[in-house]
């Protein structure tokens, strides 16, 4: 017993030097800049909302959060559309080239973004999709499908093929058996799936600040306005900085679950 | 489970061939274009072969940064790992405790990654931060824009309290894997709380610890944004990383040769090591 206690009092421990950062920023986003630069308070002497109001209360502001939740959500349904039938594939079928393609795939995973910085802005410039959602959405499914098919894929080899074929036998055509009995099967993987597409979708700024300039701008690239002649808005800064944590609470929530499961991924 | 030969299943792999090939292919071939090219203006480019290739092998500036890449990443997962490990055996097994410590720790894994940089830049601060506040007080001579040595330390800490929680919750799925019988038996055999690690719990983390690893290597290689909001690679070069060389490049001074070449060598790093980290972990299972 008192073994298990140490271990708590560890964990606990860990979480809280994990947490201290961000509650700092929240600290931070109920104060005053005259407070931030006053001194140090552990809390908020006068605590205000001001520093939300201004973000809530300004459309350029607001519609950062607006853009990011919309590129993301675009990637996250472009890459579960393609990214289910293939991992279909890849879990039932043996085809010419197969293994080649699926560490190609991965291949894509190692690429830094920084190496397709100039070749992205030119490619979506000269198809007139530069500054869209679309672009960003494309262009983050460079790193989004190739995970999200190896997700996919551990999850499907789980659901025995016997499931396949007395569908077929039942007379269901693929595409009916597919959506009507083999995806509510892998229900938890598909949660987990989305969950790791938003994740990698929403922290990314360098591609998404290249291939935007006023129309799709994501919010980490407005949030460097904060940064004026009169020196830096702190407070605006943490609110700003601290609205961003919300999306991937919520979406955790969901599916906290299964996430474990998710996490060991494809077998290697 | 046994798989059917059947070539028609490309029809199911043909969009994600399409859209990836799309945004990988496209600009992969333009990197190589511009690679053997010096381009002057519009319709003003001349093939100079390996010329950017040889020019880029010999800069300096790019081998300090490699040099300081290397030793990041080798910083970066001899810390993260062990760390993460021990962080995966004491979170509790399950209920909800588990969910709320899975919650709690995967924290900074969802927030932007400008914003870990902001977080960080303030949170280290010596007169508006708790964290540089407080090694100041301590009576630590604590300043990150200044000591290339403090900004080393920031931004490797802001690393492992970054991306530290990755390699815990895949230890964690890992964990949880493990069949109960396994304990039993090593209770029945009055095993040892290390012997349990060694001979049970490590060998059955193999494979998420290889993807950890992975995982880790190639991020940590490919690092920009948060040391970028940071330290802006400050003070002096010290802590400017491959991207952020590259990216000053194609962007800042629009070398457009030299940083496609650049691109390329880098890219074939990360290949390769990963590659090499891969083949020998195969090859050693096999021998066993």
């Amino acid at each position: 017993m008192k073994q298990s206690r140490s271990k708590n009092v560890a964990i606990t421990l860990f979480i809280a030097l994990l947490l201290t950062p961000v509650y700092w920023l929240l600290n931070m986003s109920f104060k005053t800049n005259q407070e931030i630069l006053g001194g140090l308070t552990l809390f908020p002497n006068t605590f205000t909302l001001d520093n939300y109001a201004v973000i809530f209360s300004d459309p350029s502001w607001y519609n950062g959060y607006l853009n990011s939740m919309t590129y993301v959500a675009m990637n996250v349904v472009i890459t579960l559309l393609v990214a289910l039938p293939a991992a279909y594939a890849f879990s039932r079928y043996r085809f010419l080239g197969d293994k080649h393609l699926f560490f190609w795939l991965l291949s894509n995973r190692m690429a830094p973004p920084a190496v397709f910085l100039l070749p992205f802005f030119q490619l979506y410039s000269s198809i007139g999709l530069f500054d869209t959602h679309i672009a960003v959405a494309l262009a983050h499914c460079l790193f989004t499908v190739p995970l999200a098919v190896w997700i996919l894929e551990g999850f499907m080899k789980g659901v025995p093929r016997e499931y396949d074929e007395m569908a077929f036998i039942d007379g269901y055509s693929f595409p009916k058996f597919f959506i009507k009995v083999f995806l509510p099967m892998i229900r938890s993987g598909i949660g987990v799936t989305a969950f790791f597409t938003f994740m990698f979708s929403w922290v990314e700024l360098l591609l998404a600040r290249t291939l935007t300039s006023v129309d799709a701008q994501p919010i980490g690239a407005i949030m460097t306005r904060t940064i004026g002649a009169s020196g830096i808005d702190w407070g605006v800064l943490s609110a700003a900085g601290a609205l961003t944590i919300i999306p991937g609470i919520l979406v955790i929530w969901f599916v906290r679950n299964h996430v474990a499961k998710g996490f060991a991924l494809g077998r290697v | 489970m046994q798989k059917i030969q059947n070539n028609r299943a490309w029809w199911l792999v043909l969009p994600v061939f399409l859209l990836v090939a799309f945004s990988a292919l496209i600009p992969l071939m333009t990197v190589v274009n511009y690679s053997v090219q010096d381009i002057f203006g519009p319709g003003q480019a001349f093939y100079v072969g390996t010329e950017w290739f040889k020019e880029v092998l010999g800069d300096e500036r790019l081998q300090d940064s490699l040099t300081r890449q290397f030793m990041f990443s080798g910083a970066v997962l001899l810390i993260q790992i062990p760390l993460g490990i021990s962080v995966a055996l004491m979170m509790p097994k399950s209920g909800i405790k588990g969910s709320v410590c899975l919650i709690l720790i995967a924290i900074p894994l969802l927030i932007p990654w400008n914003v870990v940089g902001t977080i960080w830049q303030v949170f280290a601060r010596g007169d508006i931060g708790l964290f540089g506040w407080g090694l100041n007080e301590l009576g630590f001579d604590y300043n990150y824009t200044g000591n290339t040595v403090d900004a080393w330390l920031t931004v490797l800490l802001m690393d492992v309290w970054h991306w530290t929680p990755l390699v815990a919750l895949l230890c964690y799925s890992g964990l949880r894997a493990i069949p109960e019988a396994f304990y039993q038996a090593a209770e029945i055999d009055r095993a040892s709380k290390w012997a349990v690690f060694r001979y049970i719990q490590l060998p059955r983390l193999k494979s998420v610890l290889i993807i950890a690893v992975l995982l880790r290597f190639m991020d940590s290689f490919m690092i920009y944004t948060e040391p970028f909001v940071l330290t802006g690679g400050g003070p002096g070069s010290s802590t400017t990383f491959l991207s952020q060389t590259l990216t000053t490049m194609a962007i800042g001074q629009f070398d457009l040769g030299r940083a496609a070449a650049f691109s390329l060598i880098y890219f074939l790093i990360v290949l390769v090591i990963s590659w090499l980290f891969f083949t020998a972990i195969t090859q050693a299972d096999k021998e066993q």
